[in-house]
């Protein structure tokens, strides 16, 4: 749905900034016009409100407030003023849980980007097949708990299919998810296997917008398909792209489901993400307290990274015009 | 008046919902039901004929029975402690009792009338808080053994007599790591004893991996570092000292985790707590022989194809066989909806009467001496021999049980412990840096 919102009609003469300026005006105009409208557009914002104050606003006012106590969940909380903070910069682990998270993050969104995009061009030059949409789209219908546990089991060191192919061609068996180096590539590539035909079809979508005649006009210049690419494809694909990354990006961060079924968290936390130490500090250790610091940790750098990426590239702008 | 109409919708929904919500929270509890929850699946027939003679004694009173896989049942139980939503009685394992006590969220048992006397040695005794306070209900006990292969053994030259008196030391592992490097076998059919053996290029392990043990080592170094003469820690129950920085423990661990670099021991990365466990590879022919607990006798038992034996635990450096005695206790939880009836539940289950009832479905020793006959009786009916689970407890001579640590802060010291010990057996990390991970876990305990 942002997508789309973001992509401008393409026949607009002006840029999609000025297009997007003018409809709320309208809108707003209208909304004077008649009360009752308004009146209305209360009830029906009320459930989606109520739901936002309930479910979102409230859970995180309070978890920055608990982020300041010691909080087992089954006494009243104690008040610790910045001890869980302290504790936190000073937890060699969760420096350790913030590099492996980082490493993962760089692995997974780099690898599923490059394959998403490669596949939406393939998809939008090559055919217009629903089938292969439908395809590209398969592992995404697969729960992720179901995804972990497949690859867990294929890629097993002794038992796994994937391994005993390798060892059948005389190559040694590879520890994919028992080994330190071998454990965050292969998570990351396991929800890369499952999420790329989603970002794929998020991007292909994209490039539906990028209007026709322009690769016409293109090649009746005689240019490449590479050229294409980079001259036309690339630019107008923009701030699609830079969506789809913002979204990617603030997901990948919170991986969880992959980690808690195939390693848990091992080997020697080497596959410790974030997400996963804070469950563990909250549900297993009873440390809600020092679990809600991290938690507002990981919102900080997370609000920071959206900020940033979505200044670099200019995610709320459009070339097309 | 529309708009009217469609808050009113809005409203009457929101209320059910809320309504819903609030039913789902009793979780079928009422004056005449007892909510009652287990783990183990195999033992849910058992205690289906305990709950028939329970309703029997008490007309008007209901059981129901919840069993969830040990994964989920911890989770659950843990959001029904928050929720409010947990069962009137659930069973308890010794491992969480320490959090559970600090939590605050069991029922004091103390007038159940539990004696020490009635159940087998220290089972009754754990289950007491640092408060004074009886929390469980003795319910069953376990110990480890050597599961193995007969045809293996057989092929392998060792003689069940042989695999019986077996002893090792941390320095050259004796007569116990000679038999695992025997029934080691690599990929050009060498034994792990013969000249040429490639140790990265093994068939068949000796022993299989059930991991790095966590803090408690219950199927993998528990046996060796008891019968080194080492403990967890200070005291038996309620320590307030660890001592994983004992040269002992180090010792026994190095060359434990040594026997992997030997080849004799499959390696951590063949390990996998979610799809190949010590019996998995025991079942695939990976690996000859397993240390592992009286809870799996059924599934080892229920290998296709394969002839598994037992043997006793081998004799250590103080001359003595050890292996850890687990017992396993039925809580009443704090808030319990039905505490009248979940207590008089509690009582039953405790009992000789439904103990036998147990026992007599061959899963499980039940905690008292009456049912862990039965169940003896009932392994021996399937052709089951559980002597080497049985002996330690009943020759107090030669072996020495022993519990898993009882200590505050249990969740914590599995947190510090689980990775340390993935460290030292996969990534060689040196024994030595166990002492850095001691000091913080009693760092944590001195709080």
């Amino acid at each position: 749905m942002t997508i789309a919102s973001s992509s401008p009609p393409s026949r607009l003469p002006v840029g999609s900034v000025e297009g997007a300026r003018t409809k709320p005006r309208t809108k707003r105009a209208g909304a004077g016009e008649n009360r009752g409208d308004g009146r209305l557009a209360a009830v029906f914002i009320a459930p989606a409100l109520l739901g936002f104050v309930v479910f979102l606003l409230w859970p995180t006012l309070r978890g920055i407030y608990l982020s300041f106590t010691r909080y087992n969940l089954l006494t009243p909380a104690e008040w610790v003023g910045l001890d869980n903070y302290t504790r936190m910069v000073q937890d060699p682990i969760f420096w350790d849980s913030l590099t492996v998270t980082v490493e993962y993050v760089i692995i997974n969104i780099g690898v599923q980007t490059v394959s998403a995009l490669a596949i939406a061009v393939l998809l939008q030059r090559l055919t217009q097949s629903a089938l292969l949409r439908g395809i590209v789209l398969t592992p995404y219908l697969m729960s992720n708990v179901v995804a972990g546990i497949v690859w867990l089991w294929i890629l097993d060191t002794q038992l796994g299919i994937g391994n005993e192919i390798i060892a059948a061609v005389g190559a040694d068996r590879i520890p994919f998810l028992a080994d330190e180096t071998w454990a965050i590539p292969t998570i990351a590539l396991i929800n890369v296997w499952r999420h790329v035909g989603y970002t794929a079809l998020l991007l292909f979508a994209g490039l539906q917008a990028i209007p026709g005649d322009m690769y016409e006009a293109a090649r009746v210049d005689g240019a490449s398909e590479w050229r294409m690419f980079w001259r036309i494809t690339m630019p107008l694909l923009r701030p699609v792209l830079a969506v789809v990354l913002i979204m990617t990006v603030i997901g990948s961060f919170q991986v969880f489901d992959t980690v808690a079924v195939t390693t848990g968290g091992g080997p020697a936390n080497a596959t410790n993400v974030l997400q996963f130490y804070i469950y563990g500090a909250a549900f297993g250790r009873f440390q809600f307290g020092y679990a809600s610091a991290m938690s507002v940790a990981l919102l900080v750098v997370l609000s920071a990274i959206t900020v940033i990426q979505y200044r670099l590239t200019r995610a709320g702008q459009s070339d097309l015009g | 008046m529309r708009i009217r109409t469609v808050a009113a919708l809005t409203g009457a929904l929101a209320l059910s919902l809320v309504s819903g919500c609030a039913q789902g929270a009793g979780t079928g509890a009422s004056a005449n039901t007892v909510t009652y929850w287990l783990w183990d699946a195999n033992q849910l027939p058992a205690y289906q004929a305990c709950a028939k003679g329970f309703e029997k004694q008490n007309p008007g009173l209901k059981v129901k029975l919840t069993q969830l896989g040990w994964d989920d049942y911890w989770t659950k139980l843990t959001a029904g402690f928050i929720a409010g939503t947990q069962p009137d009685v659930f069973t308890d394992h010794i491992q969480k009792f320490g959090q559970f006590a600090d939590l605050k969220v069991l029922e004091p048992l103390d007038d159940l009338g539990i004696k020490d006397a009635d159940y087998q040695p220290g089972l009754a005794a754990n289950w007491m808080g640092q408060d004074g306070h009886r929390y469980g209900a003795p319910k069953d006990w376990d110990t480890v053994a050597l599961f193995y292969n007969r045809k293996m053994a057989n092929d392998a030259g060792l003689t069940a007599g042989q695999l019986n008196d077996l002893a090792w030391n941390p320095k050259d592992g004796g007569t116990f790591e000679k038999a695992i490097a025997h029934l080691t076998i690599d990929n050009k059919g060498r034994r792990g004893d013969e000249p040429g053996f490639d140790k990265n290029n093994v068939k068949v392990y000796g022993l299989a991996t059930n991991g790095g043990g966590d803090g408690d080592g219950q199927t993998q170094w528990s046996t060796f570092t008891a019968s080194a003469g080492w403990s967890y820690t200070d005291k038996k129950r309620w320590g307030t000292d660890y001592q994983y920085d004992s040269d002992t423990f180090q010792s026994v661990i190095k060359w434990y985790f040594g026997l992997a670099k030997k080849g004799y021991l499959a390696p951590f990365t063949d390990y996998n707590s979610q799809s190949n466990q010590a019996n998995t590879q025991v079942a695939a022919g990976k690996a000859a022989a397993a240390f592992d607990g009286a809870w799996m006798v059924s599934s080892y038992d229920g290998f296709k194809g394969l002839d598994i034996a037992t043997a006793v635990t081998p004799v250590g450096p103080t001359g003595k066989r050890a292996t850890m005695m687990n017992g396993l206790a039925d809580s009443v939880t704090k808030n319990a909806h039905n505490k009248q009836g979940a207590k008089k539940w509690v009582t039953y289950l405790a009992s000789n009467e439904c103990q036998k009832t147990v026992g007599s479905y061959g899963i499980v020793f039940p905690a008292t001496p009456d049912g862990t006959k039965a169940a003896v009786a009932a392994y021996k009916k399937k052709g089951i021999d559980v002597s080497a689970f049985t002996e330690p407890v009943a020759d107090k001579k030669n072996f020495t049980t022993f519990s898993y640590p009882i200590t505050n802060y249990a969740a914590d010291v599995y947190a510090l412990m689980h990775p340390a010990m993935q460290d030292v057996y996969g990534n060689g990390k040196p024994v030595s840096s166990l002492d850095e991970t001691n000091d913080q876990i009693n760092l944590i305990l001195d709080q």
